[in-house]
């Protein structure tokens, strides 16, 4: 009878927290909506100063909500996108969220 | 009329107002003021699950504010979940409210400090404004809640400013539509001197 190794246990330690791991689940995204008031310097400095956005993605998403509607803003865990949110509620913006299509 | 520009030692954001540029913004904010914390969202309708009736009175609104202004100013996080809608509600709409109140008593309270009296009578009274940056984009953030809710008001349509214009000067709504064209001056004025 051949000798068989026990299998080394796998450990299971990852560092990230369950809400975390999104590569199972489809990732969730932050939709920013036009309106008729909110000034383009404006939407354009939100992106730059909350996301840290450089200026050329933040006047690339600002015109796409500009000229398309809406434009998917940031993508993540749905906890962050309710934080994200949030954060454009706070700052005036229409935002929404769904998950990822 | 001028706007905010950035002082150049100092870093500050400077703006003079004449007393009744500075007694009308006292007046936009105080109204956003106001409106944030009086008319609180009554909590959810009557229900039967007690459990829900109980969060509904420690807790924060679930459901959608009446106001159009309020309305705006909270949207619904996500439009085809309503469950979800309300939680996001309960969770966030008390604090977004209490930091949207604040912004605009900051304006309230640096008017009064920089000089503007409780009831405006003297010509030729100055306010010189002096803000640091993280004032300053509480101002920003406090305008855009006031032009929202003049835009809510007053029915604001994208690229409707000739119907605006074409109103005659005594109309109050043009008065008013000149208000909010005044506060996106000095919002956009705010946006170019933070980012100098």
């Amino acid at each position: 009878m051949g000798h068989v190794s026990a299998a080394s246990p796998v450990e299971v330690e990852p560092t990230l927290t369950p809400d975390e791991i999104t590569f199972l689940a489809k990732p969730w995204v932050t939709l920013v909506w036009d309106d008729p008031v909110n000034l383009m310097s404006y939407v354009s400095y939100v992106f730059q100063k909350y996301f840290g956005y450089d200026k050329a993605k933040a006047e690339k998403l600002m015109l796409e909500v500009h000229t398309e509607g809406r434009s998917v803003v940031s993508t993540g865990t749905r906890e962050e996108m309710e934080r994200d949110v949030q954060a454009m509620h706070e700052y005036g913006l229409w935002a929404t969220m769904e998950k990822a299509s | 009329m001028s706007g905010f520009e950035r002082h150049r030692r100092t870093g500050h954001v400077i703006a003079t107002f004449t007393g009744f540029e500075a007694d009308l913004l006292r007046s936009l904010a105080s109204q956003m003021v106001e409106l944030l914390r009086n008319e609180r969202a009554e909590p959810a309708a009557p229900t039967a699950d007690a459990f829900e009736a109980m969060m509904a009175e420690f807790s924060g609104a679930t459901t959608i504010p009446e106001d159009p202004v309020l309305a705006r100013l909270f949207p619904t996080a996500y439009p085809e979940d309503e469950e979800a809608a309300s939680d996001f509600r309960r969770f966030t709409e008390g604090g977004l409210r209490d930091g949207k109140a604040a912004a605009s008593g900051s304006i309230i309270d640096v008017l009064e400090e920089a000089g503007l009296p409780p009831e405006l009578t003297e010509d030729g009274l100055v306010i010189d404004v002096e803000l640091t940056p993280d004032e300053a984009e509480t101002w920003m953030r406090a305008f855009t809640d006031i032009r929202l809710a003049l835009a809510t008001r007053l029915g604001v349509e994208a690229g409707d400013e000739h119907y605006w214009h074409s109103l005659p000067d005594d109309d109050p709504r043009a008065q008013a539509h000149d208000i909010y064209e005044w506060v996106g001056y000095l919002q956009e004025t705010i946006v170019e001197a933070l980012m100098s």
